[in-house]
Order: C-alpha cells, then structure tokens, then sequence
C-alpha cells in the first residue's frame, strides 16, 4: 500500500516534504498503523518516529492518521484508511517538529507539571494505606489512566492558540485527578493556581480532546467540574 | 575528546523504570544532585505494562497473612534458587514500601472497608503452603505498572529530580583502578555525546525481552545495562533463566495478566477440557508459571492444541460475567478487543507462553551494590556500580519469578539501593576521576558505528538473533540444539561487528539507537545460550529434554558467565536468612 510520511530532518531539508513509500502488507492481516510505520523504517532506515510499548499504554506514538489524531499501535489499517486509499502520516499538530514524526513535547509537558500533579497531604499518614471507599476510588476512574500522549491537547483548537497560558485537557484532565482525590487534601490551593482567565476558562467545549482520547477519556467532562468547582469557591 | 561536555552528579541513574524512579526519588528527597537518564520519557518506561498488581503481605484480604508466607512460596517459586537474605528483605520491608506509594498517591483499587484490593495469583500460599490459596497481590485494577509508574514520575517531579529524557546510555566510564565514574550518553534530540559523571551510577534498565522473537516485552527492552556490564568485563548472574508467560495473546505478543485466572478464569485446549488439573490438581491454573507455560506446550505437543495449527491454547474468562470483568479487568477487554479480535466478555482469548522476563541479571547483594570476582575467585562490589530491577538479579526470583513480584521486586531495591547510596553519600562519597583515554575508551563503539562505510542491516540482523534464540533457547531445551544455536550466535556476531549506520545525522537518529541496541541485544543472548547450555539440569524456566531432573547435588547454585572468556562458573545461593529458619529445598510441587 502507498503511505504518505512527513518528512523533515533540519539538517538536511530547508522545509518539510510529504513523502510516498510503498509497503508491502502481508495478505489477510488488519496490520496496525505503527507495524506499517515499522515495515517503511525497514526500507528507509531514515524515517523517525517514537514507539515503546506496542499495545497502547505508554502513549509515546500519537500521531496524525489521516487527519485524526491517535496512536500507531493501536490503530488498525482497517479503521485508518478506507481500502485503496494512501495511509496519511503527520506528526501531532501544533507543537514544533523535530524530525519527520517527532515533535517537541516540552509545552505539553510543562503544562502537566503546572498543575502540581502529585498528592498532597498535610496529615500525618498512617502506619498503613490511607483508607479509601470504593465509591470514592470510582471518582478516580477516567482520570487516573491518561498515558500522556497529547492526542487530546495536539487536537484543540484552544491549545494550538494559547499553548503557553491554556492548560489543555491532558493537563486539566490530571488537575481533576487530584481534585477527585479524597486523599488530597490541597483542594483550594489547586483550585487558586487555576483561577485566571486562561488556565481552564480557554477551553470552549470543542470536545475533539474527547473524540481523539485513545484511551475513551473525557477531559471536557472533568474541565466542567473544575468550572463548578471554581465558581463555587466564589472567585 | 576534551572537546566533550561533562555534566556531574551525586548519582546518575540509567533508565526511567519503576526501580529506577524509586532509586531516584530516595536520593532526591534528601536533597542529592540526582538525575535519571531514560531513552524514553520515563513514563513510557515497560513498567508501565505491567498489569496484575503488586504481591505483598499487607494484611488487607487476610488480616493474619504473614510476610514469611510470601517468603514461603517466593523461594519455593524460585525452585530453591532464590537468595534467602534477599527475598526476606523484600518479603519483610514490602508492606512498608507498599504503603509509601499508596501515601504518594498511587489509586490502588479497593475493599469494602477501603484498604488495598488484593487478588490471588499464582504460586500463592497461606500457612507456608498448608493454607491453600492467598490472595496476596495488590491492585490497580488491571492497570498496577502504570499507576506505579505515573506516581514515581510525579514523585520525582514535586522532588526535583533532573530527568535527561530520551538520552541513551551508551558505556560505562571506567578508571585504571577499575572504579565506574559514570556513563557516555547520547542527548537523542541533538546528537550531542556527553559525558556524565557521577559518584553513584545505577542501572536501572530494565529486561531485554527482544532477545525472542515473540516476547510480551516493550520494542524498548534491549538489555542495555547487562549490554554495557558485559562491555565493561562484568559478569552475569543465572542467564540462563527467562520467564515465559502462559497468556501472551497469540500473534501479538501482548501480555494478558494472570490475575485474569486469579480471578476465576482459566485455559482449555482444543477439546474445551480444562487441561490445568490434570498438570497441577491442586492449585491447577494458578500453579508458577513455569510449570503452566510446560503444560501448555505439551498439549500442543500431543495434538490438543486450538487453531488450524494447533499451535495456541485458551483462556476462558466468559463464565465470570460482564460486570466482574468491567470492573476487575478492564485494559484486558481493551487489549483483547485490538489484539485478538475477540471479546472475552463472550469468547475464550487465544494464547500461547511469551518470554516476558529475565530473572538473570547484574549480581548484587540487598544494597544494590554490583558484584563481581576477583582474580582468586573471591567476591567484591564493583565501586561505583549498581544495578536494581529486572536489570539485576539480587536474587528474589531465582530461576522462576513468581507473578506480582516484579514490581515489588522493583520498589524495594529501588528504595534500597537509594538508601544505602544516601549513607555512602553521607559519609562523603567522593567522584572519581576518568582520564581521556577512559573516556575514549567508553567511545570507541560509537565511534566505530559512526565510522560505519558499509555492512548489513540491524532489522535483519535483529530479526535473525530473535529467531535463533526462539529456536534454539525457548520453553524446552536441549544440548545438541543448544550447541547449535551457540554456533549461529557466533556467526552472526561477525555479521554484527560489520554491522551498516546508513543514517549518520544527529537530529533525533533512531536508526543509530536501535544499531546500538542490537549489540546490547547480543551480548544478552549470547551469555543468554552459553549460561543455558553449560546448566545439565531441569529447573525452574529452564527446562531441558536431555536432563529432565533437578540436581540439587550439583547445580543449587547460581550460575555465573563471565564475558571475557565466555565461561560459565559457580555462585553459591544464600541460605542464610536473618530472622527466620532457612527454608530447605523439596520437591516443587503445585
């Protein structure tokens, strides 16, 4: 089949091309994305991708597939392009390339960090596990298991315009992970380091973050209750 | 060379795994220069697959469960190869360290009365095997390593430990006197080499699962630390023991969790019988895992495989019921929803054993500290070095791991190596220096890759190592086949050697990692089939046709190979644990 990659290497390109490899799919196997990218790397030693886990859960190969973006192992050929078509690599849209598929995730990332993504607990933990009801624990499903991929932030409209003030959804999604926590005990101090009119308010109900999450993730879902959250502290 | 930065550390860590984070956050919250070097940004470290959960005896789904239970059946688990120093240490300061991720965060699922959600895995006891079956192993829901390894990576974010992500450790800097002051490692973005030193230098990274061609391991788990030991003259411990997971989906590769059968489910042949209870009557499908992987491929063996080929097996799971499987086994419907194309909410999951692990690895003792031998034979750490993880064999799994102990395995050492290089520092550990010709020296193979003017190519040189170590070093083995595959390993060793860098850029060249990679690769293989070969006896993973029994008289030992000359040698296992009675070996029986 023909596959169309990206293709820039600063060394060498004065600007990014579109390039067509040809690849052989093996008869009567539904290959995924990345297994293709894998079979043109094999031809083309050249071309640059990120990849570790092959089975979707360490989210290093977001990329654009024919105009969506996803990731490559997990992402059969069957749903990424309709039979006879040419399979369309990009890398994530918005953030600075690289090389060919990679892009720099530097921004994406700070924005994580800004939203202070770790536990906080000002009581003196116990000689055992913090105790935590199931129903409790439930609140966490749907956050807990972003793989940072930045399928979600590298498709909104919001983050492309304000990458440095707007949080995007990975990040929000995880700010809400901590919120949700009832272990956390740093509510109102989370909530104070949102409160500008960027941070969170950017977002304006798009939702491609949650038709591109790999994983089935809401981030517009725990955004709104961030709003709320907000609105109720009054400020 | 003097052209070449230097950047300096209390302590380096090589790879961005559970142990390596757990290492690092030690160091970093009591104020140390630490930094973790990982060729992928840590989070997408192999940690992050693991699924089952955690095994360790806090009490929560039996109030009496008791560490030494766990103790019990680990070193039973290990057949008797295990270090019984080592596996106290992780079995007794487990709970500890368990509840020190829960305190940082980690969403662990949960019981009625709020503790930490516990499930039964294999080769778990209660009462010293009199007890029947525990349920030992602690969970996040199917999601364990990436709850894991998201909570160390934000650990070590609030404690600012500096991450040099997506650089590649490429050899170890040694001094004339044999001190390890660090690593040469590539910045992958810019190309540019740079010299890290530091007073501590831990690997920490990971398995190399890609030795097989069919592995439930990430394309990232390339035995890059074992590559750079073996380099640097070091030896390895037991290579010859590797796990293959009864329940890699067939075709793909990808692990399915056997706390999938912990929960209830279990395998079918052709025939739908529930081949399990005749292998083990006991515990069935919950026996260790070496001894399900056997029984699997004799079914195939004897013609009751499924599949036009007969070449896999089931895992039957439907009899548990949606609800149980949405909430207890969710990333597993995902996994066999892509991979298999089935839905096990209805159909069995095709699967066949898959190498997931190495129980080989850098000897170290409890701390941490790598060993190595003398020219008397007598045993030393190596100053500077430490391995911890799958990259070490300390030794807890001996020559079979118990599932659930990984990523114990992973947080205590991790923690221990940090504490006791906490105290070296302390006491005012000092760098040691390299000269130039050190540095060159740790160059030199780089230098040769980078000087590469034609030769073959790493796929298919890759490929043809993944397939002789498939054929000739799988679940069953034997010499004549294992003296075949040792000579294939040394004429593609000269193939290796030639091996062709067509990509010479800097920026991002993935191409020069992965042709690193595969010399890591071999050097794992190698001492992978040499181990294997030089060890006459059936026991634990290794499991040999031409020499069915345990030897106990002659080989309850470690194994020991030695790179330099190849050879294989003799490690006494420890049988002298602190605070109980040594547990003596017996018949494995599940």
């Amino acid at each position: 089949m023909l596959v169309s990659i990206y293709r820039y290497n600063p060394e060498i390109d004065a600007k990014p091309i579109m390039q067509d490899i040809e690849v052989e799919i093996p008869e009567g196997k539904d290959l995924m994305v990345l297994d293709v990218l894998n079979l043109a790397k094999e031809k083309d030693p050249t071309i640059v991708y990120r990849r570790s886990c092959r089975e979707g859960v360490c989210g290093s190969d977001g990329m654009n597939i024919n105009g969506q973006n996803g990731l490559g192992c997990i992402t059969p050929l069957s749903e990424a392009v309709k039979p006879g078509k040419k399979l369309v690599l990009r890398p994530l849209p918005g953030l600075p390339v690289i090389r060919d598929l990679v892009v720099d995730m530097s921004i994406f990332y700070k924005q994580f960090e800004k939203v202070k993504p770790w536990l906080m607990n000002d009581t003196p933990a116990p000689a055992i596990e913090r105790l935590q009801s199931q129903e409790d624990r439930a609140k966490l499903d749907g956050l807990y298991e972003c793989i940072l991929c930045a399928c979600c932030s590298t498709a909104c409209p919001s983050f492309w315009w304000n990458p440095d003030k707007f949080i995007g959804p990975a990040g929000l999604l995880q700010a809400y992970r901590f919120l949700a926590d009832t272990r956390d005990t740093a509510a109102v101090e989370r909530l104070a380091g949102l409160d500008d009119p960027f941070s969170v308010f950017r977002c304006r109900g798009i939702m491609n973050c949650v038709s591109v999450c790999p994983k089935g993730l809401n981030p517009t879902r725990a955004i709104g209750h961030i709003r709320t959250m907000l609105v109720a502290e009054g400020t | 060379m003097t052209t070449m930065r230097n950047i300096s550390f209390d302590a380096v860590i090589v790879g961005g795994g559970g142990a390596g984070m757990r290492a690092a956050l030690q160091l970093a919250q009591s104020g140390f220069k630490t930094a973790v070097i990982s060729k992928v940004f840590p989070t997408r470290s192999h940690t992050v697959s693991a699924q089952g959960g955690i095994t360790c005896a806090i009490a929560s789904d039996d109030p009496n469960d008791d560490w030494r239970w766990h103790m019990y059946d680990t070193v039973k688990g290990s057949d008797y190869i295990g270090d019984q120093d080592a596996i106290e240490y992780m079995c007794s300061e487990g709970p500890q360290a368990v509840f020190e991720m829960e305190h940082m965060g980690l969403p662990f699922s949960r019981t009625e009365s709020g503790r930490i959600y516990q499930r039964p895995f294999g080769g778990q006891s209660k009462n010293y095997g009199k007890g029947g079956q525990a349920a030992r192993t602690c969970a996040a829901a199917d999601r364990t390593g990436h709850a894991l390894l998201h909570t160390l990576y934000q650990g070590n974010l609030k404690n600012n430990t500096v991450f040099l992500s997506e650089w590649y450790a490429t050899d170890l800097v040694k001094n004339q006197d044999g001190d390890v002051v660090g690593v040469v490692a590539i910045c992958i973005e810019s190309g540019e080499t740079v010299f890290v030193k530091s007073k501590a230098t831990v690997f920490a990274t990971g398995g190399a699962g890609r030795i097989y061609a069919s592995t439930t391991n990430a394309l990232i788990c390339t035995g890059d630390g074992a590559g750079m030991a073996m380099r640097a003259g070091y030896p390895m411990q037991d290579m010859e023991m590797w796990q293959f997971h009864p329940t890699g989906i067939y075709g793909a590769g990808t692990l399915v969790t056997e706390g999938c059968r912990g929960e209830g489910g279990y395998l079918i042949n052709k025939d739908g019988e529930r081949f399990m209870e005749r292998y083990a009557p006991n515990v069935k499908d919950l026996a260790g895992r070496d001894v399900v992987a056997r029984s699997m491929v004799l079914e195939m063996l004897e013609g009751r495989g499924c599949g036009d080929e007969g070449d896999h097996v089931m895992l039957k799971l439907d009899h548990l019921g949606e609800d149980v499987l949405n909430a207890k086994l969710p990333g597993i419907l995902e996994l066999s929803r892509t991979f298999a194309h089935v839905d096990p909410v209805k159909e069995p999951i095709p699967v066949v054993p898959t190498c997931h692990y190495m129980m080989g690895g850098i000897p170290t003792n409890v701390n941490g500290q790598a060993l190595t031998q003398n020219r008397d034979g007598v045993e030393q750490p190596i100053p500077g070095l430490f391995a911890v993880g799958e990259a070490a064999c300390v030794s807890v799994h001996g020559a079979n791991r118990l599932g659930g102990n990984s990523l114990l395995d992973l947080i205590v050492f991790g923690r221990a190596a940090g504490k006791h290089i906490e105290q070296m520092l302390q006491q005012g550990l000092e760098q040691r220096q390299a000269s130039d010709s050190d540095v060159e020296m740790a160059m030199s193979r780089l230098a040769r890759m980078n000087e590469s003017t034609s030769g073959e190519s790493v796929p298919v040189l890759r490929k043809e190592l993944q397939t002789i170590m498939q054929n000739y070093f799988g679940v069953f083995r034997k010499g004549e086949f294992m003296q075949e595959g040792i000579k294939k390993l040394e004429v593609l060793r000269q193939r290796i050697d030639n091996v062709h860098l067509t990509d010479k850029s800097n920026t991002f060249n993935t191409a020069r990692i992965e042709a690193l990679e595969l010399e890591n690769l071999f050097e794992v293989a190698r001492a992978t089939a040499i181990s294997a070969e030089a060890r006459p006896e059936s026991r634990g993973a290794h499991a040999r046709d031409d020499f069915r029994e345990r030897d106990d008289e002659n080989w309850l030992c470690h194994s020991l190979y030695f790179p330099e000359d190849k050879k294989v040698g003799k490690r006494a296992v420890n049988f002298s644990p602190k605070t109980v009675d040594t547990f003596e070996p017996s018949v494995r029986s599940y």
